[in-house]
C-alpha cells in the first residue's frame, strides 16, 4: 500500500466520519410557548425525542405563555451562539427586532406550529405548520365519503370564537359541505375547545333537534369537545359512532379510546411532530446549504376505527397529552 | 317589612320568568320533560344542571360579598379540587378523593380568610393571588393533561339522579338548605350583615368580625371545591386549564343580579340562586336559539344590563315620576 493511497483512505475516512460528527455538534435552541395544552406538552416531548434521534443537542426554554420570555430566550440563544433557533411564537406580532438580531448573528430561525406577521417573512428560514383549512377539509371529505348520497344533518362544535384555527377548520369543512348537496350543517355553536362546553352545547343541540333523532353526524373542531359531545349523546340515549357519526380534529389519545369503544368514528391528526421536519431542514441547510421552502406543511392524517385505535392510544398516551 | 321583602325579590323572579318565556319562544320544546335512563331529560333540567356549579359558587360568594369582600379565586379552587379528586379517585377510592378535594377547598378558603381577616389585605388583591397561583397548582397536579377517571361512584355525582333529579341539582339544594339553616336559623346571618355594613361599629359592638370574615371565606372555599368535584364528575376528567375558568365572574354576577350589594350588608341566598339560574337560563337559551356564536356575549351583556336596570331604584323612581306626570 503506497503512502498516497493510505493518505487518501484516511482523508475519506475522515470525511465520512465528520458527517455525523457535524450533526452531533449541532445545538438548537427551542423557545417553546409553555404548557398551554396537552398538545403543546406532547410537542415538547416529541421535539426532545426527535432531536435525540438525530443526535442534536436541543435546549428548550419554556416561556410560560409570555412573549417577553420568548424574546429573552432568543437573545440568550444568540448570545450562546447556537446553530439554529426554533420558535413557537405565542403571538404573531412584535418579533421583528429580536429576529433581526438573530439574522445579524447568522443564526437561522425556524417557526414551529404558528406563523408570524408577513413583515417578518425575510427574518426566518422556514415555518413548519399544519394547514388547519386542510384539516377541516379532510374531516369533511371523510364524512362525505362515509355517508355517500344519503342526506345528512350535521351539527358543528366550533372552537373559540376569534381563534384563527377555529375559523380555518370551519372554512375547510364548509368548502367540502358546499360541494355535497346532501350534507347540511344544521347547527353550529362554539364549545370553546373544552370538554365541558362541548358537552353542554351538544346537550342543547340534541334538544333543539328533537332529541337528536334527525342528526346524522357531529363535527367538532377538536377532540376534547367531541369527548364531551359523546357523553352528552350517551346520556340522551343516542349511540355515538352508530346512530350519529363523529369526526373531529387533533388526534389526542382519549379520542382513540372512544374509537376503540365504537363511540367515535374519525379524527384528523394535528401532528405534535413539528420539530422532526424542522431539524431535517436545519441539518440539510447546515450540511449541504440547501434552502428549505418557506413553508413546510405537516401531514393532516386521518385516523378511523380501521387504524387499530388502541395501538395508537398506547403510542400517544406517554407523550404528555 | 314583609312587603319590602317581597318586593325585593320581585325584579329577579320576573326577570327569570321573562327569560324562560323567551327561551320557550326560541325553542318550542323548552319545557318538554321526559325520563331518560331514570333521569329527567329536557332543556329546563339542563338549566338547573348546568347552573349547578355557578349556583354553588354564588352560595359561598354571597356570604363573602355580604362582608364587603370578594373572592376571585373560586374558579381556581374548582380547578384544584377537581384535579385532586380526579387524580385520586381511581387509585385511592372515591370517598378519600372527595374528602381530600374538599379539604383542599377549605384550606384555600382559610388562606384567603387569613390574608383578608388577619393580615388586613384588600379582598380583591388577596384572592387575586390564589386566582393566579391556584390554576398553576391545579396544572401542576394534572401535569397539564386532562386527568380522566372511571370510578362509577364519582361519575354518579355528575351524571346520576335521585328520583329523576340530577345529582348536582340535589347537591345545590342540600347546600342551600344547610347554608340557609346555619346563617338564617341563627344570628350568624345578621352578624355577617353587620360586619359588611360597618366592620368597625360591629367590632365595637362585640362582634368577632375577624372570625366572621374567616368563616365566610372558608365556606366559600368549600362551596367552590364542591363545584369543582361536580364539574370533574360531569366530564369524567379534570381539565385544569379550563375548569372553572372565568366562573368567579359569573358567580359575582349571580350575586349582584340577586340584589346583594358589592358594598356589603344585606344579602339573600335564595336570590343569589335565582341570579345563577338567570345566567344559565340565558346561556342555555342562546345555545338553543341557533344564532351564530359571535352573538353570544353581546346577547348576554344586553340581558344582564336589562336585569340590572330593572333593579335600579333611581330608574324605578324616575319611571314612577314619568308615570305620574302622564296621568
Amino acid at each position: 500500500m503506497t503512502i498516497k493511497a493510505l493518505l487518501a483512505a484516511t482523508a475519506l475516512a475522515a470525511t465520512t466520519l465528520s458527517l455525523p460528527a457535524v450533526a452531533a455538534e449541532l445545538t438548537v435552541g427551542f423557545s417553546q410557548i409553555g404548557s398551554e395544552s396537552g398538545w403543546r406538552a406532547a410537542e415538547t416531548t416529541v421535539s426532545k425525542s426527535e432531536a435525540a434521534k438525530r443526535k442534536v443537542n436541543l435546549k428548550i426554554a419554556d416561556a410560560q405563555q409570555k412573549q417577553e420570555n420568548q424574546i429573552k430566550a432568543i437573545r440568550s440563544f444568540v448570545a450562546q451562539g447556537v446553530d439554529a433557533i426554533f420558535l413557537a411564537p405565542v403571538v404573531s406580532s412584535g418579533w421583528d427586532a429580536v429576529l433581526k438580531e438573530a439574522k445579524e448573528a447568522k443564526i437561522p430561525v425556524v417557526l414551529l406550529d404558528r406563523d408570524i406577521d408577513p413583515s417578518g417573512k425575510e427574518l426566518y428560514l422556514t415555518a413548519v405548520t399544519s394547514d388547519s383549512v386542510q384539516e377541516g377539509a379532510v374531516a369533511g371529505e371523510w364524512l362525505a365519503k362515509t355517508v355517500g348520497a344519503k342526506a345528512c344533518n350535521v351539527v358543528e362544535l366550533q372552537g373559540t370564537v376569534g381563534a384563527s384555527v377555529a375559523a380555518n377548520r370551519k372554512k375547510g369543512f364548509d368548502s367540502v359541505v358546499a360541494k355535497h348537496a346532501n350534507l347540511k350543517v344544521v347547527r353550529s355553536q362554539t364549545g370553546d375547545f373544552t370538554r365541558a362546553k362541548g358537552k353542554e352545547v351538544m346537550e342543547s343541540f340534541i334538544k333543539a333537534e328533537g332529541g337528536g333523532k334527525s342528526l346524522c353526524a357531529v363535527y367538532a373542531h377538536n377532540d376534547d369537545m367531541m369527548v364531551g359531545a359523546i357523553q352528552a349523546m350517551k346520556e340522551a340515549g343516542l349511540k355515538p359512532g352508530k346512530d350519529v357519526l363523529t369526526v373531529s380534529i387533533d388526534a389526542v389519545p382519549d379520542i382513540f379510546k372512544a374509537m376503540a369503544a365504537g363511540e367515535a368514528n374519525a379524527t384528523v391528526e394535528l401532528t405534535p411532530n413539528m420539530a422532526g421536519p424542522a431539524l431535517d431542514a436545519i441539518i440539510a441547510y447546515k450540511g449541504k446549504g440547501t434552502t428549505p421552502p418557506k413553508w413546510i406543511q405537516t401531514e393532516s392524517k386521518l385516523y378511523t376505527a380501521a387504524d387499530d385505535p388502541m395501538k395508537v392510544y398506547d403510542s400517544k398516551k406517554g407523550l404528555g397529552y | 317589612m314583609t312587603f319590602s321583602l317581597q318586593r325585593r325579590g320581585l325584579a329577579q323572579i320576573i326577570a327569570l320568568l321573562v327569560i324562560l318565556a323567551v327561551d320557550r319562544i326560541v325553542s318550542p320544546q323548552f319545557f318538554d320533560l321526559r325520563l331518560q335512563d331514570g333521569r329527567l331529560f329536557g332543556s329546563l333540567i339542563d338549566v338547573l344542571n348546568r347552573g349547578a356549579p355557578v349556583a354553588l359558587l354564588s352560595l359561598g360568594m354571597v356570604l363573602v360579598i355580604a362582608t364587603r369582600g370578594i373572592d376571585l379565586s373560586v374558579g381556581a379552587v374548582m380547578a384544584i379540587s377537581g384535579a385532586i379528586a380526579a387524580s385520586l379517585a381511581d387509585s385511592h377510592g372515591v370517598p378519600l378523593a372527595i374528602a381530600v378535594a374538599l379539604g383542599a377547598g377549605l384550606l384555600c378558603g382559610l388562606w384567603n380568610g387569613f390574608l383578608v381577616a388577619v393580615l388586613g389585605i384588600q379582598p380583591i388583591v388577596a384572592t387575586l393571588i390564589l386566582m393566579v397561583a391556584g390554576r398553576g397548582i391545579a396544572q401542576l397536579i394534572t401535569e397539564g393533561r386532562i386527568v380522566t377517571f372511571t370510578a362509577p361512584d364519582f361519575v354518579w355525582l355528575g351524571n346520576g339522579a335521585v328520583l329523576g333529579v340530577p345529582v348536582p341539582v340535589v347537591i345545590v339544594l342540600g347546600m342551600l338548605v344547610i347554608t340557609g339553616a346555619v346563617v338564617r336559623g341563627s344570628a350568624l346571618g345578621l352578624l355577617i350583615e353587620a360586619t359588611g355594613g360597618n366592620a368597625r361599629a360591629s367590632e365595637l359592638a362585640g362582634i368577632g368580625t375577624r372570625a366572621m370574615i374567616l368563616a365566610v371565606y372558608v365556606w366559600c372555599g368549600l362551596c367552590a371545591a364542591l363545584a369543582g368535584v361536580i364539574a370533574a364528575a360531569d366530564i369524567m376528567g379534570a381539565d385544569a386549564n379550563n375548569a372553572g375558568l372565568w366562573l368567579e365572574l359569573d358567580a359575582i354576577l349571580a350575586v349582584v343580579i340577586g340584589g346583594t350589594s358589592l358594598f356589603g350588608g344585606r344579602f339573600s341566598l335564595v336570590l343569589a340562586m335565582v341570579g345563577a339560574l338567570i345566567i344559565q337560563a340565558m346561556n342555555t337559551g342562546i345555545l338553543l336559539s341557533g344564532y351564530p356564536p359571535e352573538f353570544n356575549l353581546v346577547v348576554k351583556a344586553a340581558v344582564v344590563l336589562i336585569v340590572l336596570l330593572l333593579q335600579s331604584p333611581r330608574l324605578a323612581s324616575a319611571g314612577a315620576a314619568l308615570w305620574r306626570a302622564r296621568s
